[in-house]
């Protein structure tokens, strides 16, 4: 265990040194100079010079390299070419949008989809079980924006329950304000995510229940749910948790459409508006952040996988 | 030893041609209503390739938000342009943005996958590496990066889901690639001195190419989905090309006034996905034996 847990932590760190290097070089291969893109025609040459000192990109592409990494163990990834704040600061200011509606959004797929997604492999020949796949299956295929949007115009403005989009502007100071503008994209979040967890665990399910293993613990008298509970749940439990990484990634992704669509100000919209104005250090540094979390919920899911199922512990 | 202990071309008792025939026994609902479903989106693909009802940029003069009318079958947008032209148009761009994504991701995707099962511990270790970053790098951040450096474009999109699709195609080829890998089959044709080429022609691909086709029916309801919310972020497709994405982020200002200017293009979104999707299970029922042996073994 101790050998796997130092081989994937060099993997890790592989990969995030990797996935830098990716962000800049597709940052930087740019046809022509970013601080002419950036500027209106025929700005003064003196003016470019500055914003080519100020990005940077009047030094050797090595330097700069070296720079993006140097900066990434310090916490500096350079300043915003509009706001002229440090990135990181930038980031940091959008965390309490964005953290709490992705994790609530993950939290609440999982207490609705896992129920849900057993009852519809338990009950998968009668009317309520197909019900239930084929709702979950209209949650995949529609898109997640359009769900937002059919929610808002039902709930915010036809029945005016709550606010159809918006953060109040002191944040938290105002909980009660904070968490009811967060109430519909929490809700179309986990419509999203719930949908697509419902069929994996759904399988999962039935999957266990072809187990010879279940057949054995019926015929020594388990009832179903006893049989599925003593030797379904572990079995089962291994590609869910798979999926609950891939879960929670997307729910930080998808706070980038639904912040979209409930103007909201998290890190999402942020990245979203500096993609637009093309301002290069905070979409470098937000996405690297965002990929880095990817890489280490997937070496949570590999370990949490090894401690679940030991079957998977001889190999390397 | 020149005679093989076991005869590779006996075929073994998990491969397909044992229940051949049964397979072909009658049509599965879900592939007959998959491709019903998606057999109505590319017929509105087909046909605006020859006539739409109007022009795509054809104004309606003073009837801007009209409700769906003989005229307008859809209704028009802000603009009172004609939303069943848009639709039909949004049509083409979403089977040509998903088709050619999926290509993409197959053509990066499969070599990979069949790289890692068949070409031993480093190849092995190296694609999951590469499968790793790519998975950290999903559709939309991907489309974001190279939206930054080259602007919002169709290009753009296709190559972005391809790429963040191509992950999963990869490690489904992988998986499935080298479980067939470990079958006495394989050994039995390794030591008769089949080559892994021809291996992987004969025994590997005739066993996992159905895995990999309902692979490609769901990746290409992904692409779809991925097309719109590109689009529906100013991310994919530019104006005035149509998309139902940005077909969406127009009306959604107004959805208040003309709901139906929301709800259809929505509605094509699910029409496409849930199609693809049913295509793909009804695929996986009528390809695979396994699972309809399995199917007739649960009972309850």
């Amino acid at each position: 265990m101790l050998g796997y847990l130092l081989r994937r932590l060099g993997w890790l760190v592989g990969s995030l040194f990797l996935a830098g290097s990716a962000v800049f070089f597709l940052l930087r291969v740019l046809p022509g100079d970013p601080a002419v893109t950036l500027l209106a025609v025929g700005s003064p040459p003196e003016q470019i010079e500055a914003i080519r000192h100020q990005l940077g990109t009047d030094r050797p592409l090595l330097t700069q390299y070296g720079d993006w990494f140097g900066g990434l163990f310090t916490g500096n990834l350079g300043d915003s070419l509009f706001t002229r704040t440090p990135v990181l600061e930038q980031i940091v200011d959008r965390l309490p949008v964005t953290l709490p509606l992705a994790l609530s959004a993950f939290v609440a797929s999982i207490l609705v989809a896992v129920p849900v997604g057993v009852f519809a492999a338990l009950r998968r020949r009668n009317a309520a079980g197909v019900a239930v796949s084929g709702l979950a299956q209209l949650g995949i295929a529609l898109p997640i924006f359009w769900v937002g949007i059919v929610v808002v115009w039902l709930v915010a403005v036809q029945w005016r329950w709550l606010p159809p989009g918006g953060f109040p502007r002191n944040g938290w100071q105002d909980p009660g304000a904070a968490v009811q503008s967060l109430v519909l994209p929490v809700v179309t979040l986990t419509i999203a995510q719930a949908s697509l967890l419902v069929r994996y665990v759904r399988s999962a399910t039935l999957d266990v229940l072809n187990q010879e293993y279940i057949r054995t613990a019926r015929s020594l008298g388990y009832s179903l749910p006893r049989a599925l509970w003593r030797h379904g749940l572990r079995n089962g439990a291994a590609p869910v948790v798979n999926v609950l990484g891939v879960l929670l990634a997307g729910s930080l992704l998808g706070t980038v459409v639904i912040e979209s669509v409930f103007a909201l100000p998290g890190l999402g919209s942020l990245l979203l508006t500096s993609v637009k104005s093309r301002d290069l250090p905070v979409v470098q540094g937000a996405v690297f952040l965002m990929t880095a979390t990817v890489l280490l919920l997937g070496l949570a899911v590999d370990l949490i996988q090894r401690l679940i199922d030991p079957r998977l512990r001889g190999q390397a | 030893m020149t005679v093989p202990l076991l005869d590779p071309t006996i075929a073994p008792p998990e491969a397909p041609v044992v229940a051949g025939a049964r397979v072909r026994r009658g049509w599965s609902p879900s592939l007959v209503a998959g491709a019903v479903l998606l057999g109505l989106i590319l017929a509105l693909a087909l046909v605006s390739l020859f006539w739409t009802p109007y022009a795509l940029d054809q104004a309606t003069p003073g009837g801007r938000l009209a409700g769906p009318s003989a005229d307008h079958w859809a209704g028009t947008d802000r603009l009172g342009r004609d939303q069943f032209t848009q639709l039909m148009l949004g049509a083409r761009t979403a089977v040509w943005v998903g088709t050619a994504a999926v290509a993409v991701a197959f053509a990066l995707g499969l070599p990979l996958g069949l790289l890692a099962a068949a070409g031993g511990r480093i190849a092995d270790d190296a694609v999951i590496g590469v499968v790793d970053i790519l998975i950290a790098f999903p559709t939309l951040l991907l489309a974001m990066l190279l939206v930054t450096v080259y602007g919002a474009s169709t290009l753009v999109a296709i190559i972005a889901i391809g790429v963040g699709v191509c992950a999963e195609v990869a490690r489904l080829t992988r998986i499935s690639a080298s479980r067939i890998f470990t079958q006495d089959y394989v050994l039995a044709a390794r030591t008769s001195g089949t080559g892994p080429i021809m291996i992987l022609i004969r025994h590997v691909l005739p066993n996992i190419w159905h895995t990999l086709l309902v692979q490609a029916t769901l990746a290409f309801g992904i692409a779809v989905i991925a097309e719109a919310s590109l689009s529906y972020l100013g991310l994919g497709t530019p104006p005035p090309a149509p998309s139902w994405g940005r077909m969406l982020q127009e009306a959604q200002p107004t959805v208040s006034v003309a709901p139906w200017n929301v709800l259809l293009p929505g509605i094509a979104v699910a029409i496409a996905v849930i199609g693809v999707n049913l295509l793909g299970d009804g695929l996986r029922e009528t390809l695979d034996p396994q699972l309809r042996r399995n199917r007739r073994a649960v009972k309850r």
